[in-house]
This record gives C-alpha cells, structure tokens and sequence, in this order.
C-alpha cells in the first residue's frame, strides 16, 4: 500500500470524524436558531449561556456530580486495588470479574437496574442518587487504571522500604503512593470524563428533579435544540482542548502521554 | 581459491546524528564461520542487519555472489537469520515454525514434513513438533529458532548473539552444536557477538569492531596471540599492556630493561604499546628473571591463580597454576616471541576500553 | 493482613450496586405487578413488535460491528506504521472528537444527512443524486459506526503495539510476503485486540436507544427503544425488565467470547 493512499485513508477517516464537531461548533455562532441555514455570525448563544438558569443549573450538577463521584471513586477504587494485591490469585480473579461487569454491560441495563434498585429501597431520585449511580460505574475504571501500576511496581520497593526500617504505613505513603500516582490520576480523570458524558444512566436514576447537561441536550432533542448548547459544549471541548495540549507540552513523558490520552478520551 | 560470498562495499550508516557505520567494507567467503566482534554500538548488529535485509544503507553497496542485493527486500533474499530473541511465532507451535519458509516456497506437504523431521534431528529436538512455544527452555527455543532458519537451506546463515541468553553450561553447549552444524551443512555463517570466547570457539575467521571501525581481521589465533592495537589486545582474553620504546628491531625497552621480542619494523626508539599476556610471564626467584618484584594480589580462580605482581614499577597481572602467597619475593621473566608490539593508537576507536566500576 | 480490609467498601459497592441491582431486574422480569411470579415477560420477546426490534437491533450491530472492524483495522495498522511525529499525538487526534458530547455529535450527523442539510448540499454540487438516508437504518448504522469507531481501532492498536517486530521480521526473512504476514501473524496474534473492539462496539451498539431516537426519527424502533420507553412513557416495569433480560443473554454471550478469545485480559483500550 503506497504512502498516498494511506494518507487518503487518513484523512478521510479524520474527516469523518471532525464533520459533526466543526458542524457544531459553526452553528454555534450562527445568528438564528436553524441548523440548516446560516443566517450570520453571533455571539448570542454565548451570552445566552450565561443567563439561561437552566442551563447553569446543569452546568452545575453535571460537573459536581462529576468530581464528587471521581473523587469518591478514585479513593474506593484504589484502596480496592492495594487490597485486591494482597490476596490470592483466586480471589483476585474473581473480584476482577466482578468489576469487568459495569464495564462491559450496557449501560441501559446499568442505569435501569439501579433505579429499580433505588426506588425499591425507597430512595427518591435526585442528585444523591445520580451520584451513587456514578460512582458505581467509575469505580471500575479507576482500579482499571491504577491495577496496572500497581502490578507493575511489584512489591520490590515497599519491600525495600520494610527493610529499613519503615512501617507499612510510611512505605505505603513514601514508597507506593507516589509510583502509582500517574495510574490515580488517570483514573480519576478517566473517571471524570465518563461521569461527565454520561447520559444513558443519569436518564434514569435522576428522577424530575435535576437535570445534567447531556439529560438537558436530550430534553430538547424532539423540538430542536436551542444553539446555547452548542455554545456550551463548544466552551467545554475548546477548554478541555487547551488543556491537554497544555499536559501535552509541560510533561514531556512519552508513554504516560499516550496511556493518559487513551484513557482520559474513553468518554 | 575461497570463493567470495558475500562483499560489503563502502558502507556507511547513521541513524539520527549517530554514525554507526562509516566507509565499512568486508568480504565473507564461501564455507566460511566469521565472526563479527565487538562492544554494544560498535556497529556488529547493523552490520548483520544489513546483510540480511532490513536496513539499508545511507551510502554502499552489498553483493551476493556477485549480484547487487543492497535494495532487495529480506523475504526475496537466499539468506537466513537466527535473532536474539529468537522471534518464534508464539501462535504456532514448533512444526508450524520450522515449516513456515517452506510453506511460502510451496514445497510439497510430504517434504515440509520431512525436512521439519531432517531440521529437529538436526538440533537435537527429535519428536518436538507438536510442543508449544511458552513450553520450551531458552536453549530449546534457540535451536528451534535455527532448525527453522537452516531448513530454508539458505547460502548464508546470520546469527545475532543467539548464545546471549543462556547459561554458561548450555552456552558451551550450542557452541559445539554450531560448529559441527557449519561443517555437516557446508553453509556460510556469519556470527555476531560481543563475547570474545564464543568468537575464539567457533570461528574461522574473526572481525574485531569497535566505533564503526575495523579494528583487526583473521584467525582467532591470530588475534588472540597477535593483537594489532590496545582495544584488540584489551577485548580478547586478558592482557598486561604497557608502555615501552623500540629501540630498533627486534628491541624493545619496558620498565628501563631491555627485552628481545621478534616484532620488526616499529622504527628507531619510538613508543610503543606493549602487550603481553598473564599466562606467559613466567615466574622465577628474585634475580633470575628480567624484573624484580613483589607479590601483591592472589585470587584462586579455579583453572589457575591471579596475581598481581608489582615489578619494575608496574603491576603485572599474572596467570599461574602455582601460587605464590602475597608479600613473596618473585622475579618475572618473559620469552621473545610472547611479546607483542602495537602500535600506539591512532583514534579513540584503537584504545583499550576505559571500565569506571 | 489488614491490607485486604481495605478493599471492603469496594466490594461492598459490588454488591449494592451491581449484584443487587441485577438481581431487582431478574426479580421485575418473573413477576408480574402484583408480585407473583410469571414468565409472561420474557415470552413476550416473541411478540411481534418485540421480536422484530430484537432483530432489528442484532442486525444493525453486527453490520455496525463488520464496518467498524473493516474501518478500524487498515487505520490501526497504519497507525502502527506511522512515524509522523510521537504516536501518541497521531491517536490523540482521534481520540479527540469524542470529548464533544456523544448527544450533540449525533445529533450533528442529523444536521448533515437531513434532505435540505450539507452532505445533500455537498453532493447537488458535485451533480450527484442526493442521499436520503436519515431516519433509514442506514443513518442509524452510521451513527453507530461513528460513535464506536474509537472503540475498536484502539484496543486493535494496542494488540498490534504489542507485537515484536522482531517477529515480523523473522517471518519476513523466512520469505514471507506482505499478504502472508498480515494473514499469519498480523491478525492472528492480534486477535485478543479484535475480540475486545467487537464487544466494545456490539453491545453499545446493540442496547442502544439514543442514536436510533435521533437518527430514526422517532420510528424506528430498536430493542434499547421499547425498553426504554417501558421503564419512561409506559411504566411497565416487569416487561421492560423482562425483555431486559433477554437482551442480557446477548451481552452474556458476548462477554463469554470475549473471555475465550482473549484469555490474559490484554486486549484491553488501556
């Protein structure tokens, strides 16, 4: 296969993949509400978002829902991996497999199971909830992420920590915490963005009450969505964008790079 | 008449701003085992890699019997190679290894079975070809990664540092294996290692490398006995280098004490590099010797004691199968045709290798 | 010793929130409303309008899946082979478009593929017959694709990564053409990667609801669709989770084939 048409098939597959988000982003500042027609450049949408409360109001929950649960879920998920290590295989086994689970499930099948569940404790469905359903699918991908490190290290280190005299609590702090600093990390952030861009489960554990910015965009899906949303997810993508170009930049880590980007855009 | 095989002209090869190879030219005979030896990075690998195929060079040229192969790809090549790691497919088992270049040839089913016979016998693996890849030992993993090359019957046969990764026991082993399979096979083997014992062992013919360089070629007699420079003299076996003056032929001055040797030559009282080696000083009374000295070192090594003895102000390394306890009195004493003369090194490449434990 | 209590608010959480919540499905699908137990629920996948989204939907994500694969592969091998600048910048840029949310993107494709929208524009320009795709299962199979896609070139990637060039080398010189060591050692020894992209694009794609909403027009209806709506708009909760059930059978056997082909666990996107 010739160079050239390698870089054909390249560039189309990108094309493909770009044409819905520059499509997007264009319409974010057309003038009218259409997204056929392009009646002119605005910034309308843009101001809007800042009025717009229930907009703001998703805004909010959608992302401190997200970084609750991310939090929430990192520091159960790796002290599920450090104690996961400790035992036999076996074992390991087993409760690795049950964590594949909300992984590899579909995700209806998670969010209806869940309000099912929650409505049968007698739970209302409200922000609690749509938390608790979050940190049940984000655990699995922080340990996800931090197993690997943790595998990896091996128990060398904090075993030469014990033999100077370190207590397990110390070795744990000095020793093991900061190897698999990059897997906590890239387990909270992937857990983040997957809370972040979740809909599907949200969809049903949030009951009427609230609303995230993904439940808010399919609200409006049947009567045409308002361009303030656009303009929204425009702001996230471009933020989201400088940032990791910033990451990119200021570490200069080849392989944690690419291990990052993989996990962190699983969303 | 050796026929030539294989001719490398004037090769140069660089990757990033690394020069690797530069201007090297080499000629390999037909049923010839020669040796490619050297240091990491003194260009042996890509030497080999480029006989085979998957490098090219910047600049040169590489034959095969006389035809221009330098752009034809590696599957389209009548040469073989044994990697390092040994680079078996781990989805198939030990038959479907060895068979997998006499199935792109199309050999019939009948002779691919055959010859996987013929190549396992032939490495001592007899009844092996339904054994899985992660089942086998290193040393079985080596010889199914030559039965795989040799069943090919390739002219040449490249081997890179196949040896590596085994125990010292095996390693001897396979070394004997090779040999008795370049001569039954009358195949050309083109060996690269950084392991000076196997280059002795095994070769016909070995080629010293070191920073891209040719440093020295031929039998490993010849190397070992006549090292043409210190990094020679220093990578093959043991060696006491040290300065002297040749004072004129056949003349050398070492330590302020005049020694005859048989090198001619090296001009009229000019410097020198001096090489002699630790089991051919001889060890005698204070007195009967050339130097005087004193014991000051002495380690049991097994086939002999190592010891270091201080004389005319230098301290010797000395092989003996007699110990002399440290502190004891000794003169040494050497015979002419144990001395070897160097010149003095002319590049950085020509000098002994500086080790910082 | 204490080490493995650390791991008990995990699995505490395994069981509350996923053990006992698929145990209320299975509860929900054999009984009916008062409690008592029956199978009604998951017979009705029999029924006609059940059993044709059922069809519909396994149909449109094995197609899905096969245009992925098809898609992905000759990309990831390309990838593999790419020296333009860090590889990771190369898969960064397609990994990008899916910090953009999964709703608007497939919504945008909407946008594009309606009668009056810019692929039919596009093509009037070039004086071709315009496309009339949306609300087809076509559409629906696009989205799909474009959704997913990222799913199966990446664990693919990562399986071919994994592979030792030496090897590939070895079989080159063992007269190997082009052809033959895509076919003996490429794909074979990529397959952990292949079976983790297929489950990673059939089940989403299989259990979905959104995109068939969105690109469907709201007519076609997909096995995600009727349980959905049976769970929202119709609040039969014991048929939803019934025909919940059933669908899970399908994950079930993806999962299990997944687990045969790729038995270290590697083929991971990670």
């Amino acid at each position: 296969m010739s160079k050239a048409i390698k870089t054909i098939y390249m560039i189309i597959i990108m094309m493909f993949l770009y044409l819905p988000i520059v499509t997007l982003m264009v319409f974010s500042f057309n003038e009218s509400k259409s997204m056929f027609a392009w009646t002119g450049l605005s910034l309308r949408w843009y101001k809007e978002m800042f009025h717009d409360t229930q907009m703001l109001s998703a805004i909010w929950n959608t992302f401190s829902i997200a970084i609750s649960a991310a939090a929430i879920a990192t520091i159960i998920g790796t002290m599920a991996c450090v104690g996961i290590i400790a035992m036999s295989k076996r074992s390991q086994t087993v409760i690795m497999g049950f964590n594949n689970i909300p992984l590899l499930n579909a995700d209806i099948v998670t969010g209806i199971s869940l309000m099912l569940s929650f409505i049968a404790f007698g739970f209302y469905l409200n922000w609690g909830t749509v938390l608790l359903a979050h940190i049940t699918f984000c655990i699995p991908y922080v340990i996800l992420s931090v197993m690997p490190k943790l595998k990896q290290l091996g128990p060398g280190n904090y075993e030469a920590a014990l033999d100077l005299g370190a207590t397990p609590a110390y070795a744990f702090r000095k020793v093991v915490i900061p190897e698999i600093k990059p897997g906590i990390i890239s387990g909270f952030l992937l857990a983040f963005t997957m809370s972040v861009d979740d809909f599907v489960v949200t969809h049903f554990t949030r009951g009427a009450g609230i609303n995230t910015i993904s439940t808010l965009i399919y609200s409006q899906v049947k009567v045409g969505i308002r361009p303030t949303l656009f303009a929204l997810s425009t702001v996230i993508f471009l933020v989201v964008l400088v940032i990791l170009v910033l990451v990119n930049f200021a570490s200069g880590k080849d392989a944690e790079e690419e291990e990052f980007f993989y996990e962190v855009a699983q969303g | 008449m050796a026929k030539s095989l294989i001719e490398l002209k004037h090769i140069t090869k660089a990757f990033d701003d690394n020069v690797v190879l530069d201007d090297f030219s080499l000629l390999v005979n037909e049923n010839e085992f020669i040796t490619l030896l050297g240091p990491s990075g003194c260009g042996k690998t890509t030497t080999l890699r480029i006989v085979g195929g998957f490098e090219t060079p910047d600049d040169g040229k590489v034959y095969f019997e006389g035809k221009d192969i330098t752009d034809v790809p590696p599957n389209k090549r009548h040469i073989n190679t044994v990697f390092q790691k040994y680079a078996l497919f781990p989805h198939m088992n030990v038959g479907q290894n060895i068979a997998f270049g006499l199935e792109i040839s199309g050999k019939s089913s009948a002779y691919i079975k055959d010859k996987v016979k013929y190549g396992l016998k032939l490495v001592n693996l007899d009844g092996f070809q339904n054994r899985k890849i992660e089942s086998l030992s290193g040393g079985q993993q080596q010889r199914v990664a030559m039965a795989r090359a040799i069943v090919n019957e390739p002219k040449v046969l490249l081997l890179d540092e196949p040896l590596g990764a085994l125990d010292l026991k095996l390693r001897q082993d396979m070394e004997y294996e090779l040999i008795r399979l370049k001569n039954e096979l009358g195949i050309t083997f083109i060996y690269v290692t950084h392991d000076q014992e196997e280059a002795l062992t095994m070769s016909d013919k070995v080629v010293v490398m070191n920073g891209g360089y040719i440093q020295q070629m031929g039998t490993p007699e010849e190397i070992y006995n006549e090292p043409e420079n210190a990094f020679v003299a220093d990578f093959i076996g043991d060696s006491n280098i040290i300065d002297g003056i040749m004072i004129e032929d056949r003349v050398v001055k070492i330590c302020d004490t005049i020694f005859p040797c048989v090198d001619e030559g090296f001009g009229h009282n000019k410097p020198v590099d001096v090489v002699i080696r630790p089991e051919d000083l001889i060890i005698g009374k204070p007195g009967d010797g050339k130097l005087d000295g004193e014991v000051i070192h002495n380690v049991f090594i097994g086939v002999h004691y190592e010891m270091e003895i201080m004389a005319g102000g230098f301290e010797w390394l000395v092989q003996n199968t007699v110990s002399y306890p440290v502190g004891t009195k000794v003169s040494l004493d050497i015979i002419p045709e144990n001395i070897q003369i160097m010149h003095k090194p002319k590049s950085k490449e020509e000098e002994a290798i500086d080790t910082d434990v | 010793m204490y080490r493995k209590l650390l791991s008990m608010p995990f699995i505490f959480w395994i069981f509350v929130g996923t053990v006992i919540p698929l145990a209320m499905i299975a509860y929900y699908g054999f009984t009916d409303r008062l409690g008592n137990f029956t199978i009604n629920n998951i017979i009705a996948i029999f029924q006609p309008v059940h059993a044709q989204a059922l069809g519909l939907s396994l149909g449109l994500a094995l197609i899905s899946t096969a245009v992925c694969f098809l898609l992905a592969f000759p990309l990831a091998m390309i990838l593999k082979g790419s020296s333009w600048g860090r590889k990771g910048f190369i898969v960064f840029i397609f990994i990008l478009p899916m910090w953009m949310n999964f709703l608007l993107r497939t919504m945008a494709w909407q946008v594009i593929l309606e009668k009056g929208g810019i692929f039919n524009t596009m093509l009037q320009t070039m004086h071709l017959p315009s496309l009339n795709i949306i609300n087809t299962p076509a559409a629906i199979v696009l989205g799909m694709v474009y959704d997913f896609l990222p799913f199966m070139v990446l664990p693919i990637y990562n399986a071919l990564m994994k592979i030792d060039d030496n090897i590939i080398e070895a079989a080159y010189d063992l007269g190997a053409t082009k052809g033959r060591v895509l076919k003996d050692i490429l794909l074979p020894l990529s397959v952990p990667g292949i079976a983790s992209g297929i489950t990673m694009v059939f089940v989403p794609s299989l259990t979905t609801f959104v995109i068939s909403n969105i690109l469907g027009g709201g007519k076609i209806y997909l096995i995600g669709n009727i349980i959905e709506q049976e769970f929202t708009t119709s609040a039969n909760w014991n048929l939803g989770s019934g025909l919940s059930l059933i669908m899970m059978v399908f994950i079930v056997i993806s999962m299990a084939a997944l687990a045969r082909l790729d038995k270290s666990g590697e083929g991971n996107f990670i």
